[in-house]
This record gives C-alpha cells, sequence and structure tokens, in this order.
C-alpha cells in the first residue's frame, strides 16, 4: 500500500491547521456559512438531516488494518458506533459534531488518511478495481496510477471550483469491476501493438440526473502523458462547463452538447501547449509509486488445498459461501474473499466498530493486514491462502459477516436515503429490507442466480440505480414516496442504462413488484442464463406485462 | 486610496477598474491614471494609448478567454481576471493560460469575489496581485499565502511538480 513521506504528512498537518482555523471563523460568526459550504465540503463535511456527516477518503478502497482500527476508533468517539461504506469506496459517518471535525481529521492523518475532496465540485477519490493486484485477469495493476492521479488532484489548485463535482475511475483488468464507462473519465488500462503502457481514455460518463456512458477520446494515450492529459480535459470543462443550471453542469452534458469530436479536438489543442513539459510523468515516479504496490510476502502453495477439499466436502453453508464470495487470484493457493456487508435487517454497507477490529484482526492474521472497500459497499480480503478459507469463514460467521450472498439479489446497492440525507426524495433503506426479507432464502438466490438490484433515494443516483440490472429510484409523487423501477442496466464491460419499466409503485408494494420480475425471468430464462441477458433477449414487453396487465 | 495585496504585501492600489465599457473621451477624462479597462474598451482604446497619459490595463470577464488578447501581451502591463462569485472557478484556468502557456509577466490580478480562503491556490494559479472584497481583513489574508508548505502539483510558483523534487530528497 501506498505509505507516506514527510511532503504528504506536512501537507495533511497543513490541511487540518488550515481547516481548523475556518472552522472556528465559522463557529465564530467570522467566516458567513455560504463561504464556508465549499471549504467544508472539500473536506467531506455535509450538513444533513439530522446532524452533520463527514466523509472520510479511502483512496481507490485500499485499507489497512490499522486504518480500520481507527475508523473504529473514530465511530466509537465520535459517532454511534458505526460507518457506512459508499458508493464511491468511501466511509461516511453520520452523527459528528461540527466542532469535533478537526479532531477526527487529526487522529485520520495520524494513519495517512484524510476526507480530503470527498465533497465539493472538485475531483473526487479516485476509484478503481477491487481486486487489483490479485485479480487473475490483471492486465496491469490500476493502484500506481491511481495514487499518481490522488496526488494530482489532491489540493489541485486550478480545478477546486469546477461547475459541479469529478469522478475519475481506473480500470486495469479484463472484467471492469469499477463501473468505469460511467464516469467523468474512465481510463483502461491498456497496451499498444508495440507492447507498450497506456490509456484508453473515455470522457463524459456519469450517473445523476441524466445518465450517459462516456465516449472514447483517445486509443491510446501512453502513460507518460496521462497528467497532461487529464490536466488538458479539466481545463476545457473548468472553463466551457456549464454553470447557469446546477443539472447540467457535470461534463457529460458539455460533452454532448459540444460533441465529442469538438471537445476532443479541444482537449487536443489544451494539451498539445501542456504536453512533453514537467507534467510529463517519469519512469522514476512509476516505478517509486509501483513499489508501494509489490506483492506481498506470498508463500510457496500449492493451488490444491486437501483441507479445504475436506471443509468444501462436509460444510455445504461454507460450500455454498465459497462458491459466492470467493473469486480466483493470481498466485496458486491464493484466494481473493468478499466479505458482503448485506445482512438483512443492517443497512447496505454499514458496519459496526466492533466489526471493524474484528475484521481489522482477520486482515491482519489471513491477508497481510490489508482491505479493499468495493463500489457495491462491501469488503475484500484480497490475499487469503485457500487453505486458510474454512477458518476464516468459522471466524466471519462468529460476527454475521459471512452472508454468502455477493453478487445476488439481495447483495444490494443502496444510498443512505432519506433516512439521512437531506437531498433524498424517498427512503432507500427500508425498500432493500423489505426486498431482502422477501427473498430471504439463499437457495432460491442463488438458483436466481447473479442479479444486481441498485436503490437511490432521488436522482443523484448515489445508488447507481441506473445501472443495476434492477433498478429502483425514489421519487416524489405529490409528497408521497414512490419508487420507480427499471431494467437492464449494467456496470460491466457491457455497461447499459437501465431502461423505465413505467409508472412508479408505492413502498410496500415494492416486494411484490421483484417477485413478478423474477417471475417473468424464471419463465424465460434458457439454462443458467443471468437476468440481465434473459432482459437483453426477450426485452421490457413480458416484464412490463407482467406488472402492469397487457396493453391493449 | 484603496487597498490591496501585492506580492504578497498590502500596498496602495495604484490602478482605477472601470467596470462598464467606455468611450474615447470618457478615456481622456481619466488621462494621467493608470486605468483598468473592460476587454471591449481596451480593444478599442489601446491603439490610442500614446495620447493617454499613464497606463493601461484590461480585465477580462470570465466568458472571455485571454486568447483574445495574445498578440499583445508582452505589452500589457496589467490583467485582472474577475471572480463575479468566488465558486466560479473559470479564471483559475484563465489565470494559468495566460502564465504558463501564453508566457504573460505583467501583473495578474483577482478581482471580485476574492476572499482569503482562496488565496494560496490563486497564488499558484498565477495570480499575483488581489484586490480583496471590500470586508475582508488584508492583515489576515496574507497570512493565508503560507497555508501550506508545498503542493504536489506544478503551479506558477514551482514549475516542478513534487514527483520531479521529491525522488531523491526523502523518502
Amino acid at each position: 500500500m501506498y505509505r507516506y513521506d514527510n511532503y504528504d504528512h506536512q501537507m495533511l498537518a497543513d490541511r487540518i491547521a488550515q481547516f481548523r482555523d475556518q472552522t472556528s471563523r465559522f463557529l465564530r460568526g467570522d467566516l458567513a456559512p455560504a463561504e464556508f459550504l465549499p471549504l467544508r465540503l472539500q473536506n467531506g463535511l455535509y450538513v444533513q438531516r439530522l446532524a452533520p456527516m463527514l466523509r472520510i477518503a479511502i483512496p481507490y478502497g485500499m485499507l489497512s488494518s490499522k486504518q480500520l482500527r481507527k475508523l473504529a476508533y473514530i465511530a466509537d468517539h465520535f459517532d454511534k458506533g458505526y460507518g457506512h461504506f459508499t458508493t464511491r469506496q468511501n466511509i461516511q459517518f453520520n452523527w459528528p459534531a461540527i466542532a469535533d471535525v478537526p479532531d477526527i481529521l487529526a487522529h485520520l492523518a495520524e494513519v495517512e488518511m484524510h476526507a480530503i475532496q470527498t465533497s465539493g465540485n472538485c475531483i473526487r477519490n479516485t476509484t478503481t478495481d477491487q481486486f487489483a493486484g490479485a485479480a487473475a485477469n490483471e492486465i496491469e495493476d490500476s493502484r500506481p496510477w491511481c495514487e499518481i492521479i490522488r496526488q494530482w488532484s489532491t489540493f489541485h489548485p486550478e480545478f477546486a471550483f469546477l461547475p459541479r463535482k469529478f469522478k475519475i475511475a481506473v480500470c486495469g483488468t479484463q472484467d471492469d469491476q469499477a463501473a468505469t464507462q460511467v464516469h467523468d473519465i474512465g481510463l483502461f488500462i491498456v497496451r499498444n501493438e508495440e507492447g507498450e503502457l497506456g490509456f484508453r481514455v473515455l470522457a463524459g460518463g456519469g450517473l445523476g440526473r441524466t445518465p450517459v456512458i462516456g465516449k472514447e477520446i483517445r486509443t491510446f494515450l501512453p502513460w507518460q502523458h496521462l497528467l497532461s492529459y487529464l490536466d488538458a480535459i479539466l481545463r476545457v470543462y473548468n472553463r466551457e462547463g456549464r454553470r447557469d443550471n446546477k443539472y447540467k453542469a457535470r461534463i457529460k452534458i458539455l460533452v454532448k452538447e459540444t460533441g465529442i469530436e469538438k471537445f476532443q479536438q479541444k482537449v487536443e489543442k489544451e494539451w498539445l501547449a501542456l504536453k512533453d513539459g514537467p507534467l510529463t510523468l517519469t519512469e522514476a515516479e512509476f516505478q517509486r509509486c509501483k513499489a508501494f504496490f509489490k506483492d506481498p510476502e506470498y508463500l510457496p502453495l500449492e493451488a490444491f488445498s486437501p483441507e479445504l477439499e475436506h471443509a468444501l466436502n462436509t460444510d455445504v453453508l461454507f460450500a455454498a459461501w465459497h462458491t459466492q464470495n470467493v473469486n480466483a487470484h493470481k498466485k496458486p493457493g491464493y484466494s481473493i474473499v468478499t466479505l458482503c456487508l448485506k445482512a438483512t435487517g443492517i443497512a447496505p454497507g454499514d458496519i459496526t466498530s466492533e466489526q471493524m477490529r474484528f475484521v481489522a484482526d482477520l486482515a491482519d492474521r489471513y491477508s497481510f493486514g490489508e482491505l479493499r472497500v468495493t463500489h457495491e459497499q462491501n469488503l475484500v480480503l484480497a490475499d487469503v491462502a485457500r487453505k486458510d478459507l474454512y477458518a476464516l469463514w468459522r471466524a466471519l460467521k462468529s460476527q454475521d459477516l459471512h452472508s454468502p450472498n455477493l453478487g445476488l439479489l439481495t447483495d444490494i446497492v443502496c444510498c443512505p436515503g432519506g433516512d439521512f440525507c437531506s437531498l433524498a426524495n424517498a427512503k432507500s433503506i427500508p425498500i432493500a429490507e423489505s426486498i431482502q426479507r422477501r427473498f430471504a432464502d439463499t437457495e432460491r438466490q442463488r438458483k436466481i442466480g447473479k442479479l444486481s438490484v441498485n436503490i437511490s433515494g432521488c436522482m443523484n443516483a448515489c445508488g447507481h440505480h441506473h445501472v443495476g440490472n434492477i433498478g429502483i429510484l425514489g421519487v416524489d409523487k405529490k409528497g408521497e414516496e414512490y419508487y420507480q423501477v427499471s431494467l437492464g442496466g449494467s456496470a460491466e464491460n457491457v455497461t447499459a442504462l437501465g431502461d423505465i419499466v413505467g409508472p412508479s409503485f408505492a413502498q410496500e408494494d415494492i416486494p411484490d413488484v421483484m417477485e413478478k420480475l423474477i417471475g417473468v425471468f424464471e419463465q424465460h430464462r434458457e439454462q443458467q442464463e443471468r437476468f440481465v441477458d434473459t432482459y437483453r433477449r426477450i426485452g421490457m414487453e413480458p416484464f412490463k406485462e407482467a406488472l402492469y396487465g397487457k396493453a391493449d | 486610496m484603496a487597498r490591496l495585496i501585492k506580492d504578497r504585501v498590502i500596498a496602495d492600489d495604484q490602478w482605477e477598474l472601470i467596470r462598464e465599457p467606455i468611450d474615447a473621451d470618457a478615456l481622456r477624462a481619466l488621462s494621467g491614471r493608470n486605468v483598468i479597462l473592460p476587454l471591449s474598451s481596451w480593444l478599442e482604446l489601446h491603439e490610442a494609448q500614446p495620447s493617454h497619459q499613464g497606463l493601461l490595463g484590461v480585465w477580462l470577464k470570465n466568458t472571455e478567454l485571454p486568447e483574445s488578447i495574445t498578440p499583445w501581451l508582452p505589452r500589457i502591463p496589467l490583467i485582472a481576471l474577475d471572480f463575479p462569485v468566488f465558486t466560479d472557478g473559470r479564471a483559475y484556468s484563465s489565470a494559468r493560460e495566460l502564465r504558463q502557456n501564453l508566457g504573460f509577466e505583467g501583473e495578474l490580478r483577482a478581482i471580485g469575489d476574492v476572499l482569503c480562503d482562496q488565496l494560496f491556490y490563486m497564488s499558484r494559479c498565477g495570480f499575483n496581485a488581489f484586490a480583496m472584497r471590500a470586508d475582508q481583513d488584508l492583515e489576515a489574508a496574507v497570512r493565508r499565502f503560507d497555508d501550506f508548505k508545498d503542493a504536489y502539483q506544478a503551479s506558477v510558483l514551482n514549475p516542478e511538480p513534487l514527483f520531479r523534487r521529491r525522488s531523491c530528497a526523502n523518502g
């Protein structure tokens, strides 16, 4: 993992002193609320429905056991004993006091963490594949690039007051797990015919009110030019992005209104002025960052583990979890384990301080002291020896962290919604729970197979409902909370935006709606087809008919 | 005389900012003074500069691009960039464009909704003069330049990004 040097530490210390001063000026009344607002947002601090919310950055999802223990400490001392992992691989706390925030930031700095640019109209946390560096199907580890982008974007003087927020994702694997195509900038690590490393660059993707899949603006960008090219895109956006309407301010609207070719020309023109200047990345810097992410001290293990085989044959619950939550690793004898934080009755992505400490201990014991947060709001132990899987599972079971539903219907992605968020039109957590209760039978879930259900409490789409195989969006209908359902979304390699089925439903109808949708799927499914593939094959009509009756 | 921050020091403002477009007669009435004109007036009147006793500068709205004055840059003593509200960040890009791409070396001044908490970023983008909003405490504002001892990016103040400086310095 990346480790701070004196420069990084100094910048964080300076930031905390700056924010402490700003906060005290605000609390004294010397700094107007409207002027404090962007300053606090760029330190992750929102003022929410019930209390302020502090969002802490987990750069590209990488977390050490020591950092997780610090988050547990913060949950206990400044919050109500739990935290919430977000769809940007960050964590947020819903109950801190504004006056405490500078102290919380000082605690975070001790473990090389911060809340910088986790909100506001600036460049946000760069996200990537949660299996980076461990995945069996990797082209190149994305994490050194994410760190290079993190440093470039942190306190970037030119881009702190953009028209709107700006999100970048990097994908280095064959199967995109980072929803890269629905980001303001999506970077795919590729090699050209000469074997040289570079990026395929997408721009103008995004979810929110107007979901758009990003468009390619460069087929191959040599890695040396990454930062100058990013600077060029951001400069065009900063200058020309719309500022007259918040809902048309994301880069996707600019790209759409300008046209991809013209936008590309503008970026190229800007880039030519910057290209080959001091922003050109050096081999030394790439190697310096890469060295932080070298392999842990893997043991030379056999791919086959008799202990594991025995457990799989004798414990069906473990075997079910193993099938669902364990993924292939690049090293023989190792696996990638996902802890699905989607137990029924718990808000998706929530974790208690006790569980944090417990998981931190497991990371130390079984996975070289490191974890990753996924944008589906789960946790990953990326380097677990296969012979240890059964022991790990039993430990997880003791803390209710063994949900065997990764990628299944109840592994719901969900924003905090109307229970916490002041932007929300409707609640989302109770919807998730009602679906989880209806489909509690894990055997049935397994039969249904891979299916993503994404729920957002408003158009801002923090729950990524547009790219859920089944997306659920909370809407306000004359003061009542209603839910609009869409089908066929996907954030995978073949990214697709869901199609709305029709008029929205009342909260209590959602489990029945889900039941009907699954019924149609089961009726039309061929062999082991996934829900999204059946939908793509048969289209909307049969689903619509099941929900609203035959159209005449 | 109004006060401003220039090159990190509180100083008297030697210039007069003309917010609305003016014609040649109005400019003649200002003879002997250093004036900052709106772009439209400047484009129209600056060729007549010999008759103007005093210096002529130009200010740009955040929708006006620096390219519109490229040919004259070496001869312009002062360019001001306007912040109609501090959350509108377009002038940061214009400032960098002027300094880094177009090589402007005269005074680059931030005008409008200029607040102390943005001075650090502004200075790194190449502004060296700040006509602060009237309610701002200039003494306190000057200290904001030192909020951070270093930064990751290249900036106008330090054209080498940190990654070009740190590799051998400390590990």
